[in-house]
């Protein structure tokens, strides 16, 4: 057992770990923060992404000796002093959802996405976001929302 | 089936009414009302409508609205909540949607079938109305006029022609506890007088899901709970032979729990409990393959003889006789999986000898009655409770994972949560049954059907009628119990997206050998006159006279379920030399209806045509027997982003008509439509779903 530090949502985080859990464990089970989910296992679906840093990672792939130090966030961080991201308005205003259990990867992928291409075409947002996996079929939705979100990012978040 | 209903729908009336506490309730419990026929539609037997709805107004005004349905991404917790708003004159903002909790709710046997703005809907238009009706009658007492001289808006009673006289729907069921049964049809609102009914209502859990804030089965943790992992054989039905647990010492603190060929090991920290699970070995005892996805076809064909007929007229000899171009064909879909995000998941812990359960479940009373039969308990002593469902789509029908959740959590006195890996979820999803389809078609001089002979092997009948006008038809459905190798179930639209892919391909087929266009051709054998508007407007909506690009292809499908018609237009790109097929736009025409919530109802059909590209062009799973060759989406691919068209839906205009299904109609279209596209692009034929490149290039070589 090692200890572990990092923080979570801005918040100083210390854990004692073996090293070979895997971040969502870490999050989901460890830390009871519920809204990243687990769909695949094997970072296939994109149900568990998170940021890493400001990147956005499957955090079913990484393990938790390798977040010492880091900044992580997850959906639980994206809004601050209870207003909502740009990302989770657009993700309502659009309705681009149904079941919802993609949607917190999805907007942390937006999210990891649309910090690296401040408002990009939806050509780009759809290489950006092929990898994330909806069953449900929101996907144009989905580009819709994060095409308004890209407009609006710049204004309210300093990039 | 139906006294067993009535008794389980008393039951939950009754434990209903005793915790109730003060306002305005109504009540609706099927079997206690004579009038329950006037809900149910053509054709719908009434047995299979279970419409209980119970609904309270609060003495803060606001409105508990009680079903026993789910909400699964399917939009009902916005739309249900849009017909009670709309008859009790309320903001739509003040409906609580309390579903699905087996003691709060009333009996429901399930959340499929399209069946929930059919039959709920109705029913809570018509409780709705009832409770508005009391508190007029409240407001009426209290003003001491007549209750024609009030109106409400937004829950506020007042005095027509003076608004200084009003009082709220909170200030009229304050102290009080007015309980009332339905016991004649109230008077709903006509469309002319809609407010909300038609109008587009974003979803109402949209926030809840954007923040993660949303609970599903496996966010729901127990104090003391542990993490439960089952160990699985390699092959589905394998028998247990021998267990070796003897690593499991090497891990402290797991338990292990077996009970007949369930081992599983619990542990409070799930990636304790899997590494613990995989130092088990069992030996199993599997059953033989008797075939793999090639194979399964034929070896379906072969082995079902029994046979029903389903629909006949006229005769078949003379059918081929009389028709100057004749046509046969086989066609294929293979086994698909539902592949929700949300795998089966259960959480559930016992106080004493009750059980109380969360779960990724359909059916909550399906799983309340399974676990308590498996369980041996009184049905009294399980308790699902509400929750939301990340995916459905017919898969999340069973209750496989409570029960081993609930036997689990008994035999190790802790609560449980149990949370199938991928693997898990690609071997036990009931999945969409492999099928075959024969058929032969044939057309007289004048491009008009005259013969129509459909053997279906699997896939069932469901939405098989024929809506062209054929002299001499017959239908046959073939199936036998047990003959895949693995379980299969219920998936989005059961077997009507098979069947309508190997119709509409017929269709496309035969007017092709006959020289006419696909278009002409339907209309030219339609007799249903709805669909002949509902196919014209889908013409006219995508432009179907335009000039295509080269390479391009435009593919008409038509088809019905769940009371609805669909008529649906593709436009594809093939690329000849790869086979690789990009989806360009689809247009998708309804009559369903009356529309509830356009918007809401926009969303079912993008989805479903959104996941209908996937069984038509990718999904496929491969086994050989038992053995599941796909585990993972890296072995199933769904519908991507990037191959997601443009979707434009369409809608009948009939408001003053009765609302028809929703959720699964738009689907069953997809394959027929994509296929069509397909050979109109390049010319190639491909009789089998998936339409993967390899089947084009064979196709057209």
């Amino acid at each position: 057992m090692k200890q572990i530090n990092f923080t979570l949502n801005g918040k100083p985080v210390s854990l004692e770990l073996q090293g070979q859990e895997s971040l969502l464990t870490v999050i989901r089970i460890y830390l009871e923060q519920t809204g990243t989910k687990y769909g695949c296992g094997l970072g296939e679906c994109g149900a568990c992404t998170v940021l890493i840093d400001n990147e956005a990672v499957r955090s079913c792939m990484i393990l938790a000796e390798d977040i010492e130090g880091k900044e992580i966030i997850s959906i639980e961080g994206l809004s601050s002093d209870g207003e909502l991201h740009p990302i989770q308005k657009a993700f309502i205003s659009h309705d681009a959802l149904q079941c919802g259990f993609c949607t917190s990867g999805m907007i942390m992928n937006a999210y990891g996405f649309l910090l690296q291409n401040p408002n990009p075409s939806r050509e780009k947002i759809i290489v950006g976001m092929e990898s994330n996996l909806c069953r449900c079929g929101a996907y144009n939705r989905i580009v819709d929302a994060i095409e308004t979100a890209g407009k609006e990012m710049p204004k309210k978040v300093k990039l | 089936m139906k006294s067993a209903i009535k008794s389980e729908a008393a039951y939950s009336r009754r434990r209903f009414i005793k915790n109730l506490g003060g306002g305005v309730v109504v009540v609706f419990c099927l079997g206690e009302v004579s009038f329950s026929s006037l809900f149910a539609q053509d054709g719908q037997p009434l047995e299979e409508l279970d419409f209980n709805a119970y609904l309270r107004v609060k003495e803060d005004g606001r409105i508990d609205c009680f079903t026993g349905k789910i909400e699964m991404g399917q939009g009902i917790i916005t739309s249900l909540a849009q017909v009670v708003a709309e008859e009790l004159e309320v903001s739509i903002y003040d409906v609580d949607m309390i579903m699905g909790d087996t003691e709060l709710c009333p009996y429901d046997a399930g959340t499929w079938g399209s069946l929930t703005t059919r039959f709920i809907d109705p029913v809570l238009r018509a409780a709705a109305a009832e409770a508005r009706e009391v508190l007029l009658d409240l407001a009426a007492e209290h003003f001491g006029m007549n209750k024609t001289s009030l109106e409400v808006i937004q829950g506020v009673v007042s005095v027509k022609n003076d608004s200084s006289k009003k009082i709220t729907y909170a200030e009229l069921s304050k102290g009080k506890k007015i309980v009332r049964s339905l016991t004649k049809k109230p008077e709903l609102k006509k469309a002319k007088d809609f407010k909300l009914i038609g109008k587009p209502i974003r979803s109402l859990d949209a926030e809840a899901k954007v923040t993660g804030k949303a609970k599903y089965s496996g966010d729901i943790f127990l104090p003391g709970m542990v993490h439960a992992t089952i160990v699985r054989p390699e092959v589905f039905g394998s028998k247990k032979v021998k267990v070796d647990a003897s690593k499991l010492s090497d891990f402290a603190g797991v338990q292990l729990v077996e009970k007949d060929d369930l081992v599983a090991v619990v542990h409070s920290d799930p990636e304790v409990s899997q590494r613990a699970a995989k130092s088990i070995k069992i030996a199993w005892e599997a059953p033989i393959a008797k075939a793999n996805q090639e194979t399964i076809f034929q070896y379906l064909e072969d082995t079902i003889q029994d046979n029903k007929v389903f629909e006949s007229e006229g005769s078949l000899q003379l059918g081929e006789e009389t028709s100057k171009v004749y046509r046969k064909a086989t066609y294929h879909d293979g086994y698909k999986a539902h592949a929700s995000i949300e795998t089966h998941v259960a959480t559930c812990y016992f106080e004493g000898d009750k059980v109380t359960i969360w779960a990724s479940t359909q059916s909550p009373f399906g799983t309340r009655s399974s676990v308590a039969k498996a369980l041996q308990m009184p049905l009294e002593k399980v308790h699902v409770k509400q929750i939301f469902l990340g995916g459905g789509f017919g898969g999340k029908s069973n209750s496989q994972q409570s029960i081993e959740a609930a036997t689990i959590a008994k035999l190790c006195g802790k609560p449980v949560q149990l949370v199938w890996s991928r693997k898990e979820e690609f071997m036990y999803d009931n999945f969409r049954t492999a099928a075959v389809v024969k058929v032969a078609g044939g057309t007289d001089n004048n491009g008009k059907l005259k013969v129509w002979d459909f053997d279906i092997y699997c896939a069932g009948t469901r939405g098989t009628e024929l809506f062209y006008a054929i002299p001499n038809k017959r239908i046959r459905s073939f199936n036998q119990a047990g003959v895949h190798p693995f379980g299969t179930g219920a998936w989005r639209a059961p077997g009507n997206n098979t069947t309508t892919f190997a119709r509409e391909s017929h269709i496309d087929v035969v007017a092709h050998a006959a020289g006419m266009n696909p278009l002409d051709f339907r209309l030219n054998n339609l007799e249903n006159k709805e669909m002949i508007a509902t196919l014209q407007l889908a013409a006219k909506t995508f432009g179907y006279d335009k000039e295509k690009k080269p390479g391009h292809g435009y593919g008409i499908a038509l088809g019905q379920d769940a009371g609805t018609l669909v008529a649906m237009i593709a436009e594809v790109f093939v690329d000849k030399e790869t086979g690789e097929v990009q989806p360009i736009r689809i247009v998708c025409s309804q009559d369903m209806g009356q529309v509830v919530n356009p918007h809401g109802a926009t969303l079912q059909t993008e989805g479903g045509i959104t996941m209908g590209i996937g069984y038509a062009l990718y999904e496929e799973i491969e086994f050989n027997g038992g053995e599941m060759k796909t585990t993972n989406f890296n072995r199933y691919e769904i519908t991507r982003f990037s191959k997601t068209p443009k979707i434009e839906c369409v809608f009948i205009d009939k408001m003053d008509a009765k609302p028809q299904g929703g959720g699964e109609p738009a689907i069953i279209c997809v394959g027929a439509a994509i296929a069509n596209a397909i050979f109109d692009a390049c010319g190639a034929r491909v009789y089998r779903m998936p339409i993967t490149p390899e089947r084009i290039l064979d196709a057209l070589s």
